[in-house]
């Protein structure tokens, strides 16, 4: 009589601490994305519940209004709010409807499968762009809708996702604490030179390429020595000479606050978060020599009933005047080659593009990644666990 | 009265009986089945997808049909025949042009690492060719396509239910000789993650109840004046978010935080000691976000013992500890079994605490399933993780209730 209460309790209890778990993790979700950072989020149970409830929203596709474009919120979504959102709205009398997330690919795939497409144009970063044409959740896009293809960066046109700005991952540290700072990528892995924790991304990508520059590799044969099996050993047995020593990061916004707390003495970082950091008043320095281009891009959902819409704004975005626009409010380089000479020359040397910050630089090679990507990755992975 | 009329009136009386019981039943039934739906539709169906998609292989099966119909008669002793290639060269037109050759390079680069380009550059050359022979001109594209090897996971790949992702969710994998082996050492992974979380949350476990238990007698046999205000103290960072506890210990424990800043000062240590991105800082973390879960249940099994039974031991002569030890706590017991398995369970999903306070060693499956799902696009190995954590658990609970006894907990 008794001991079937018990049971039933304690399975009622269990539930409602589950339940109490999945608010917990939304609310998890939702300060996260605030926070404007890159990953670390749980949205397995998450990306369903997204396509249900954007099904309300979708369904009555207003025929004048909007046209959702999603980016990766703070100041950098402020920067193309600026020079891109409001010039836009301005222009062709359209209104885009903003949102924010946090690089979630999960939820693009989750609203694709179930055909309730909310999204119309997406800010993603490279992997995602390859990953989600494999996939077939993004749209192959037509370039003559667009523009010129010659006109845009090399490795910039990608099958279903066009360049809208570079960024890098480069080096940074505190002019403060370090007064003779590091300058090159040796100086990274030095830890007689510079001992102390440093912060790395924690993803192979960078990472094995300065492993392999630090060991004595030219950044423009980098690729190719990583094609192969011994390189890759190469690069994880320079990267094993640090990995007492490294503090692994994974959003964008703690390689900064690292390195204010003094947590360590250089940390990798976005260079537009450093960027950011020094104008807010702190004293760190970015290194450029082996620095990381990669792309932001921009991409259409498949299945979005905005599709000409989204290819109007694609051309407006990709456009020369509006791309070279954006560098006043973060130091992000265009894609566009026509842009390139319309950035003040003064404000040019603190972008990614600039030739002298791009003399060291890694060549961009989305498509290794996309190939040797999965390997890498899980190796890594395994690697850390060690 | 007649025998007829009296089992007349029996048997009436038995049907207004039962329409009664029936009505009773029916309201009954009624009232739990929003319960029993709302768990059928968010609790079960979700797991049952979920299981499924850990086997599900619908990639090569959709996209090459010919391919796969044609393999399934292939001896897998020889590079497969000119029928087989001929097939390939239709379907790789087709994917190309519904735009599938990359989801056929991402299923085969799970298996192949380095081929999805190859499968993209095979789907662009299969356009040009227009004869026979199909063999000849896909070996002149890439050798790949010459080696047994890519012919026999691509017939692996081709059937709809696949073993890949769960195997490789324990590290094993299909041999070029068709043998179940484990994974090269630098793919290793998943078995010491799983050991892992089971280490994680066992420590977690027998951390909480060292706490628990003594502050669960406090809180039971002081007078309800002060162990109320005790109570609040246990209940408040209870109701507070996991997510904000799991911050505040981020800047607790930090390098240049207060709690090194405490230890210096005490002269207890002379540097500063990495307490962050540490396995101690995520036992730390969990331990304290866990202990309401482990204690309460104690706590209510306690206050439900009569003070009466030690009273009576130590009346018939037993020390203090001989009558707590045998008496007393034998009682304790069905409270601290159902505190420890439920901190145990929700500390085997354990995500977010680990990722921000934990270092790279200190991740535990949840961290993996995230990854898979979100980053790597890669729902199958999401979903074999999660269904072997799952089974896992059911195992460990089994075996629980064989040690301990489900009828023997109490919450209360």
């Amino acid at each position: 009589m008794f001991k079937p209460t018990l049971k039933v309790a304690l399975l009622a209890s269990s539930m409602l601490v589950l339940v109490a778990c999945g608010e917990e993790k939304k609310e998890e979700q939702a300060s996260s994305a605030a926070s404007n950072t890159t990953s670390t989020t749980a949205t397995s149970e998450a990306a369903p519940a997204t396509s249900t409830n954007q099904t309300a929203s979708v369904t009555p596709a207003p025929a004048t209004g909007g046209l959702t474009v999603v980016s990766w919120g703070g100041a950098y979504q402020e920067a193309q709010r600026k020079t891109i959102f409001e010039p836009y709205n301005a222009k062709t009398g359209n209104v885009i409807k903003e949102e924010e997330y946090n690089g979630e690919v999960a939820k693009i795939k989750a609203m694709v499968e179930s055909g309730t497409v909310s999204w119309d144009v997406i800010s993603v970063d490279t992997a995602t762009a390859l990953q989600g044409c494999d996939d077939g959740v993004l749209e192959t896009l037509d370039y003559s809708k667009i523009l010129d293809k010659a006109k845009v960066l090399p490795g910039a046109a990608l099958d279903c996702a066009i360049g809208s700005d570079v960024y890098a991952t480069v080096f940074a540290y505190d002019t403060a604490k370090l007064p003779n700072g590091p300058a090159s990528i040796k100086d990274l892995f030095d830890l007689e030179k510079f001992p102390g924790k440093r912060a790395l991304q924690k993803n192979p990508f960078v990472n094995l390429e300065w492993s392999l520059i630090a060991d004595g590799v030219d950044p423009a044969q980098v690729y190719d020595v990583l094609g192969t099996p011994e390189g890759v050993d190469r690069a994880f047995k320079k990267l094993d000479t640090i990995k007492s020593q490294v503090v692994w990061w994974e959003a964008g916004a703690q390689p900064p606050q690292l390195l204010a707390d003094g947590e360590v003495v250089m940390t990798s970082a976005w260079n537009g978060r450093i960027a950011n950091a020094i104008k807010e008043g702190k004293t760190f320095k970015i290194v450029w020599d082996g620095q990381a281009p990669d792309l932001d891009m921009w991409a259409i959902p498949k299945g979005t009933p905005n599709l000409e819409k989204s290819y109007e704004y694609l051309a407006f975005a990709s456009s020369a005047e509006v791309q070279s626009a954006l560098a006043p409010y973060i130091p992000y380089g265009p894609t566009n080659l026509d842009a390139v000479a319309l950035v003040d020359a003064e404000l040019a040397k603190s972008l990614p593009t600039h030739p002298d910050n791009l003399k060291a630089a890694i060549p961009l090679n989305p498509q290794f990644w996309g190939d040797n990507g999965e390997e890498l990755r899980a190796r890594f992975n395994t690697w850390l666990a060690q | 009265m007649s025998v007829s009329a009296i089992s007349d009136d029996r048997s009436t009386l038995k049907s207004r009986l039962r329409r009664a019981e029936r009505v009773q039943r029916l309201r009954a039934i009624g009232l739990v089945l929003p319960l029993f739906l709302f768990i059928l539709i968010v609790f079960v169906t979700p797991i049952i997808i979920l299981m499924t998609r850990a086997v599900d292989n619908p990639e090569i099966a959709d996209s090459l049909p010919l391919t796969s119909a044609a393999l399934a008669n292939w001896d897998r002793t020889d590079i497969p025949g000119e029928d087989v290639f001929a097939a390939f060269a239709v379907d790789l037109v087709a994917a190309q042009k519904n735009k599938a050759t990359g989801l056929i390079g991402k299923r085969l680069n799970y298996e192949m690492p380095g081929t999805r380009s190859k499968v993209l550059q095979a789907g662009r050359a299969a356009e040009k060719l227009t004869a026979a022979p199909y063999k000849e001109a896909f070996l002149k594209i890439d050798p790949l396509w010459g080696e047994i090897e890519t012919w026999k996971v691509l017939e692996r790949a081709s059937h709809r239910n696949t073993s890949f992702y769960l195997l490789k969710a324990v590290d094993l994998q299909c041999s070029a000789d068709d043998e179940i082996v484990n994974v090269a050492p630098d793919q290793a992974l998943f078995r010491d993650v799983f050991i892992r979380t089971l280490g994680i949350s066992t420590l977690v476990t027998v951390a909480t109840l060292l706490l628990g238990f003594p502050l669960a007698y406090m809180l039971a046999t002081l007078p309800p004046k002060h162990s109320n205000i005790l109570m609040i103290l246990v209940l408040l960072p209870f109701w507070t978010s996991l997510l904000v506890r799991t911050t505040a210990w981020v800047v607790l424990l930090q390098t240049e935080g207060p709690i090194n800043d405490l230890l210096l000062f005490l002269g207890l240590t002379d540097e500063r000691l990495q307490l962050i991105f540490s396995r101690f800082g995520t036992v730390v973390a969990m331990t304290h976000i866990q202990l309401p879960f482990t204690l309460l249940p104690i706590y209510s099994v306690m206050r439900t013992i009569s003070p009466n039974y030690v009273r009576a031991a130590r009346s018939l002569g037993a020390g203090p500890f001989h009558a707590f030890w045998t008496i007393y706590f034998p009682q304790t017991m069905p409270g601290i079994a159902a505190g420890c398995l439920l901190t145990f369970i929700l500390s085997l999903g354990y995500y977010i605490t680990p990722a921000l306070v934990g270092g790279p060693t200190d991740q535990m499956i949840s961290y993996f399933v995230a990854l898979y799902t979100n980053k790597e696009l890669n729902w199958g190995q999401a979903s074999a993780l999660g269904t072997i954590l799952l089974m896992a658990t059911l195992v460990l609970y089994a075996v629980y209730n064989r040690l301990v006894g489900i009828d023997k907990m109490k919450l209360g």
